[in-house]
């Protein structure tokens, strides 16, 4: 509760988020350009997939990173509903952009990996069904929040739509093992020996990468946000003294 | 005193609906239509509509159930009716369900009746109209619950119906999966109940969520 508090003040946020977000930035660009590297030159080729399963370098973190910033917005959204934190939609309503962002890669990766494996570029499996509607949930609560005519009407509504959405994340998690169609089931967190340390290597430090470039990304977006918020309000405060 | 001021809302919207202007017609027409040009893009061919009429009614009727959604909240928000509701002491919730419910009395049960109609003019075969009302009435549910949090969520916003689309139809799911499965089972004399019972596990999960989610959504548009 305490820390919460400490940075429900959107003044104390502005003057020491600034390099917060500089570092993520840069520190996310530095680690995927690192991931990138040795995905692409020092882990091994596939063994039956050869050169085609290091765009999985790009997939399988995009993916995580797709659930993980609706996550964050679901959790941000119930601290907006239940405290009124004053910081906490500001945030969901950041982290939607870079979240669509990464499903939109998750997606397009896929596809392009899909197609000279799998032989399609889409099928309607059970996978990447609910990553696609996970998409058009982002879509949905991007454009609620451009509907509403004040901020407060929207952020209320806007959480509400992402509570509702976040029942799609176990979804996706178990709808390999639901429905196990085409895509793999989990393979990372099993202790299964496939996937060797040096093709797993890559993929967390560019999952890594990920992660700190949402976290920069989306302190500049709320920065952004508070500005903007504070232009108004003094446009309007001169506009009301004539 | 909750409950006869539920019901009182009840009532009232029923009225309301049956009242004239169009309000339960105008579905009833597009989900008619939708499933009436079908044959004129897919042809003719009775063994293609029999393939794909099943998906067609279903895909029609979630259609037909998001028309009306539009009005459900927005009416009442702009005359001033939700902030009586606000002020009577029934809580929000309570009234958003009977609304809602009362909207899927007036609405969704004339679509499931028409539904085995429609089912024959697709080829479906007639000895299975009568889960085809019994799915769509169920199913219909479905939609209207998780349609009323869409239409709740977009009240306040001019011109929200194409919004609420967008919001509602990721709800959509499960019941468009499990209900169509249902259909389909009907249609070849398979297993139908197993679906039919997925399908209202989601029924009644939106039952009980869409009171919390729509009334806590009203609430903002309200103050």
């Amino acid at each position: 509760m305490a820390i919460m508090t400490v940075f429900a003040n959107p003044h104390r946020f502005m003057s020491v988020s600034r390099p917060f977000a500089w570092i993520f930035t840069v520190a996310g660009v530095a680690l995927i350009g690192v991931g990138v590297y040795m995905g692409l030159f020092l882990a091994p080729a596939d063994a039956r997939q050869g050169d085609a399963a290091r765009i999985m370098f790009v997939h399988v973190p995009s993916a995580w990173l797709s659930m993980f910033a609706f996550a964050f917005m679901a959790g941000a959204s119930l601290v907006s509903l239940v405290w009124r934190h004053a910081l906490a939609d500001v945030a969901a309503k950041s982290a939607a952009p870079c979240g669509a962002a990464f499903t939109a890669l998750c997606l397009t990766t896929g596809s392009i990996w899909g197609y000279p494996i799998w032989g399609t570029w889409w099928e309607w499996d059970g996978r990447m069904t609910s990553v696609l509607i996970l998409f058009f949930i982002y879509l949905g609560y991007i454009a609620l929040w451009q509907a509403m005519d004040t901020p407060q009407k929207a952020s209320r509504a806007a959480a509400v739509l992402c509570l509702v959405g976040a029942v799609n994340l176990p979804i996706i998690k178990f709808s390999v093992e639901w429905w196990n169609t085409l895509h793999q089931t989990a393979t990372f967190f099993t202790g299964d020996n496939n996937a060797t340390y040096g093709f797993k290597a890559p993929m967390y430090v560019v999952a890594l990468g990920y992660l700190s470039l949402f976290g920069g990304l989306t302190l500049f977006n709320m920065r952004a946000e508070i500005l903007l918020t504070r232009a108004e309000m003094r446009l309007q405060r001169r506009l009301a003294l004539g | 005193m909750i409950l006869s001021g539920a019901g009182a809302v009840f009532v009232r919207e029923l009225k309301q609906a049956w009242s004239g202007g169009g309000g339960v017609s105008l579905p009833l027409g597009f989900f008619a239509g939708a499933c009436s040009l079908t044959p004129l893009s897919l042809g003719p061919e009775a063994d293609l509509l029999r393939a794909a009429g099943p998906g067609v009614l279903w895909i029609a009727l979630a259609l037909s159930s998001l028309l009306p959604m539009e009005r459900l909240f927005q009416a009442d928000l702009e005359d001033g009716t939700l902030d009586a509701y606000a002020g009577s002491g029934v809580s929000l919730e309570w009234i958003v369900a009977a609304k809602t419910a009362a909207h899927w009395v007036s609405t969704g049960l004339p679509l499931a009746l028409i539904a085995p109609v429609l089912w024959i003019m697709l080829q479906g075969p007639v000895s299975s109209m009568f889960q085809v009302a019994i799915v769509s009435s169920i199913g219909s549910a479905a939609f209207f619950f998780f349609g009323a949090i869409g239409a709740a969520l977009t009240a306040g916003v001019r011109r929200g119906g194409l919004l609420i689309t967008l919001v509602a139809l990721p709800l959509y799911c499960p019941a468009m999966i499990f209900g169509s499965a249902a259909l389909y089972g009907a249609a070849s004399g398979g297993d139908w109940t197993s679906p039919l019972m997925l399908t209202s596990a989601a029924a009644l999960f939106a039952i009980a969520c869409s009171p919390f989610a729509s009334a806590s959504a009203l609430r903002a548009a309200i103050d």
